[in-house]
């Protein structure tokens, strides 16, 4: 049911009936491993590009969620994928291999929150069984696609983020464990003028926090209401600016409630400058971690905000600015 | 906003880890010029292109272990301006466009980032010989 300008919410509380993320070695030594399915020890999964390492990620991610619930892809009605690569070949390749029907999303780093509202979309509105949702991203596929070759020795400012090597899927059903997925706030495109693509975090940040301020005002709600709010991946610097702009905005929001998935994949490693991103950063941490605690009984409500950073390589060549989205889906512990 | 917010970079230390691992590469070529003059018998001004193919050789073996690009996110500049930094953009722009083939991979994609430097170094040279011709041809030097 449509709730307010922009939002949905699922009155017959589509459910999460599993949940699988795999990571890559990066990840695998970071604070989150333990929350991993599978953790890769090689980048390259045995591949011989890193493109088809990346499909491997996603692939196994999604082939793991079917193993959990104990479902076959005959049973699943449809899945929505999205990723960062050109023509979205990572997404489209495993749908190749999985044969479910298949619909291909792309909005960057938020493909993950959007894919999941779409499929708790098309399950509330009884048109599906069960909906596989899933996204992925390479740290070295995407380093090649949007930035300069991996091995190239080029400085990277303290703002720049890390790509995370990971997939996150999830199968949406009728009734499982939980927990379930209550609404969702779509986002609109935000554009502040920020055009250095080694700076999405600043980018971003007013996106995210235009669907925050949407979500509350369209749900009546105010951020009391959640355990947790995380965005995708602002990293420490994008992070910082949010919190500044719902200053300027009046919208409180306590310091241990609003968190990000881009600065807990990595914790406080200089490695990774900023922290996290990618499409597989908001996912592999919401799929594994988040839920985990939610499993736990640590949080009872809590809203993710996946956000993206909508450019091409081409674009910032061009010098346009960085068009960003965020899309929000609130979970719930019945 | 976004400006003020971001952490800055430390111009200070940059520019001196720059100035010193580029004044030490350039103190480990002139190292080996000496060998190849002392050593090898070579002429002061035929040694350099040795010397050139041995630092070239090094920094491509640094890119393909996978160490050069951890040593650059320290040193920026001073691994960046020698030709150190100029085998390792074609290094590897080779190594990661493998995975297209010969051709349309490594053959296609090697100079990506080498290939503006070649142009306008290319072009700057000639404007300034342009220069130099017109500044004879006056009766200037």
């Amino acid at each position: 049911m449509l709730k307010g300008r922009q939002s949905w919410q699922f009155d017959t509380n589509p459910v999460i009936v599993s949940a699988a993320t795999v990571g890559g070695p990066f990840e695998g030594k970071g604070p989150l491993a333990e929350d991993f399915d599978v953790i890769f020890d090689d980048i390259w999964l045995g591949q011989d590009s890193f493109e088809k390492a990346e499909q491997k990620l996603l692939e196994n991610a999604c082939n793991i969620a079917m193993d959990k619930a104990g479902l076959k892809p005959e049973d699943i009605t449809f899945f929505l994928s999205g990723d960062l690569m050109n023509q979205i070949i990572s997404s489209s390749f495993t749908a190749r291999r999985l044969g479910i029907p298949y619909m291909g999303l792309f909005g960057a780093c938020s493909s993950s929150m959007e894919g999941l509202a779409l499929a708790c979309k098309l399950l509330d509105n009884s048109g599906a069984r069960y909906v596989l949702a899933a996204t992925s991203s390479h740290n070295a596929a995407s380093e090649k696609q949007y930035r300069y070759p991996t091995e190239y020795g080029a400085q990277k400012p303290p703002t720049a983020q890390w790509t995370v090597t990971g997939a996150g899927a999830v199968i949406i059903g009728k009734d499982g464990p939980g927990p379930v997925i209550t609404g969702t706030t779509i986002g609109r495109v935000v554009d502040m003028g920020v055009s250095d693509p080694f700076n999405m975090g600043a980018a971003m940040a007013p996106a995210a926090v235009d669907t925050i301020e949407n979500h509350f005002n369209d749900f009546g709600i105010d951020s009391d209401y959640y355990d947790l709010i995380a965005t995708g991946d602002l990293g420490f610097t994008g992070y910082t600016i949010a919190k500044e702009l719902f200053k300027k905005k009046g919208i409180k929001i306590a310091e241990n409630v609003y968190t990000d998935c881009g600065i807990l994949i990595y914790g406080q490693n200089p490695v990774v400058f900023s922290g996290g991103s990618g499409c597989g950063c908001s996912a592999t941490v919401t799929y594994g971690h988040l839920l985990n605690r939610m499993k736990k009984g640590e949080i009872r409500r809590m809203l993710i905000v996946a956000t993206g950073a909508l450019l091409s390589p081409m674009s910032y060549q061009q010098k346009e600015t960085i068009p960003c989205i965020a899309h929000a889906v609130s979970f719930e512990m019945s | 906003m976004a400006k003020a917010l971001e952490p800055k970079r430390s111009v200070a230390k940059n520019v001196l880890t720059a100035f010193i691992v580029g004044g030490l590469i350039c103190m480990l070529g002139q190292i080996l010029q000496s060998i190849f003059i002392d050593y090898f018998g070579f002429e002061e001004s035929q040694a350099g292109s040795p010397t050139a193919a041995v630092l070239i050789i090094i920094s491509a073996l640094l890119t393909g272990l996978g160490i050069y690009d951890h040593i650059a996110q320290r040193a920026g500049a001073g691994t960046a301006v020698p030709i150190t930094g100029f085998a390792n953009s074609i290094a590897s722009a080779a190594i990661e466009h493998r995975s297209e083939g010969y051709v349309l991979g490594v053959g296609a994609n090697m100079f990506k980032v080498a290939g503006s430097v070649i142009v306008f170094g290319v072009f700057s040279a000639f404007v300034v010989a342009i220069i130099k011709i017109l500044i004879v041809g006056v009766g200037g030097l």
